[in-house]
């Protein structure tokens, strides 16, 4: 325990806290920049399994940032869940530390059940309703966050007492700026990180009444910060959180579609609901897309893309599903 | 009208403005939450909340980043 004694010697946590955290199971999802600060930290915290879920590969432009990641990992392009797992056990070898390369669907029921709580270190909405229905599902708590530029925000959910994502968001956003388009600052992710990884700790040591009720906005470049209390959001018929649930996210219609082109090298992407294409094209606007009045055409990360008006999408000089609907959910359709 | 978005006073808008018309003049529906003088509005309020000169409201913006 000496390993935690500054940890157990702070008023809110002390021993009886440190204890719950050691016997507590925490489920990561994305390990990218949020997914691997929260890691860390939950980990050096003595956390008592920490499992962490990635689809994506480490490449050079995640160093900035990524704070597992070495120069190696990047040059070897080896998954994230891989190389954080790896680090995460030299960090701290009392801790059960589990990484999955894989993405999450509605058939990843298994990887929820019996989870304490659930990190939130996403970079697409489609995905975070998936974890909103399976949290509402099993009823486990969830902490959403997200960051872009320099802000970012935090809402913890408690399935049945806060209002869920799905009453905070009754439709899929679209648009919007993401890292990929908008860039983010390493300060900006260990900021939102510090409020997720404090809403945590709160509820592992079992401080519920501790939790922040509200949904925390903030912005460390301009030094700015809103706090909202969106309570009485909670919608009673919600479909995810409601009395009578139906976990739309969990049904498989509701996921966008990949399908690998015969022969073409390419990948179509479809998604999930209706998109505006206009509001695709604006936000491609900083790659300079072609567009007429069927589609658009763009190059990103070297890759040609076209993007008809439904929001359909071949992602070309690819047939890797995973690696096409990272780009689509990155760039087109969060 | 002259409303405070955020901090900031901004000329806005005209007399019978709604939260909805508001979302929709910054080009935000479908990814915000707005609170108008300290209360939160669900979104099927939007149409028939009427906004008021000298308005404070809070308008967050919902990002998928991580």
């Amino acid at each position: 325990m000496e390993r935690y004694s500054r940890q157990i010697r702070f008023s809110g946590i002390q021993k009886s806290g440190q204890e719950t955290i050691q016997k507590a199971d925490v489920l990561i999802i994305g390990a990218g920049a949020l997914g691997s600060a929260a890691a860390e930290t939950l980990v050096r915290a003595g956390a008592g399994s920490v499992t962490i879920v990635d689809r994506d590969y480490v490449e050079s432009s995640n160093l900035q940032r990524q704070q597992l990641y070495t120069e190696k990992d990047a040059a070897d392009g080896v998954p994230k869940a891989a190389a954080a797992a790896l680090r995460l056990k030299e960090i701290n070898s009392s801790v059960e530390v589990t990484g999955l390369v894989e993405e999450i669907t509605p058939a990843s029921e298994s990887l929820f059940q019996g989870r304490d709580v659930i990190i939130d270190a996403l970079d697409n909405f489609e995905t975070r309703l998936v974890i909103n229905d399976f949290a509402c599902r099993f009823n486990i708590p969830w902490i959403y966050a997200a960051v872009v530029s320099s802000y970012g925000m935090s809402f913890t959910i408690l399935p049945g007492e806060t209002p869920c994502l799905r009453c905070l968001l009754p439709v899929l956003p679209q648009g919007g700026e993401t890292c990929d388009t908008a860039g983010v600052i390493a300060p900006a992710v260990q900021m939102v990180s510090a409020v997720q990884s404090t809403e945590a700790l709160k509820l592992l040591s079992g401080n519920n009444e501790a939790l922040r009720k509200t949904f925390l906005h903030m912005d460390i470049w301009h030094g700015t910060q809103q706090e909202i209390g969106v309570g009485r959001m909670r919608r009673l018929d919600c479909p995810s959180c409601g009395s009578t649930p139906e976990y739309p996210a969990l049904k498989h219609e509701s996921v966008t579609k990949t399908a690998v082109l015969c022969g073409r090298d390419t990948v179509q992407v479809r998604p999930a609901g209706q998109v505006v294409f206009n509001e695709i094209l604006e936000r491609l606007s900083p790659f300079a897309p072609k567009a007429n009045n069927h589609l658009l055409q763009v190059t990103l990360e070297g890759k040609k893309v076209v993007v008809f008006r439904d929001g359909r999408a071949l992602i070309h000089e690819t047939s890797d599903k995973v690696q096409a609907l990272s780009l689509y959910q990155r760039y087109i359709v969060s | 009208m002259t409303l405070t978005i955020n901090g900031e006073e901004r000329t806005i808008g005209g007399e019978g403005m709604s939260a909805a018309d508001l979302a929709a003049h910054l080009g935000l529906e479908g990814r915000i939450a707005m609170e108008r003088n300290g209360m939160i509005l669900k979104r099927d309020e939007w149409e028939n909340e009427t906004l008021e000169q000298g308005d404070t409201i809070e308008i967050v913006q919902f990002v998928g980043g991580g």
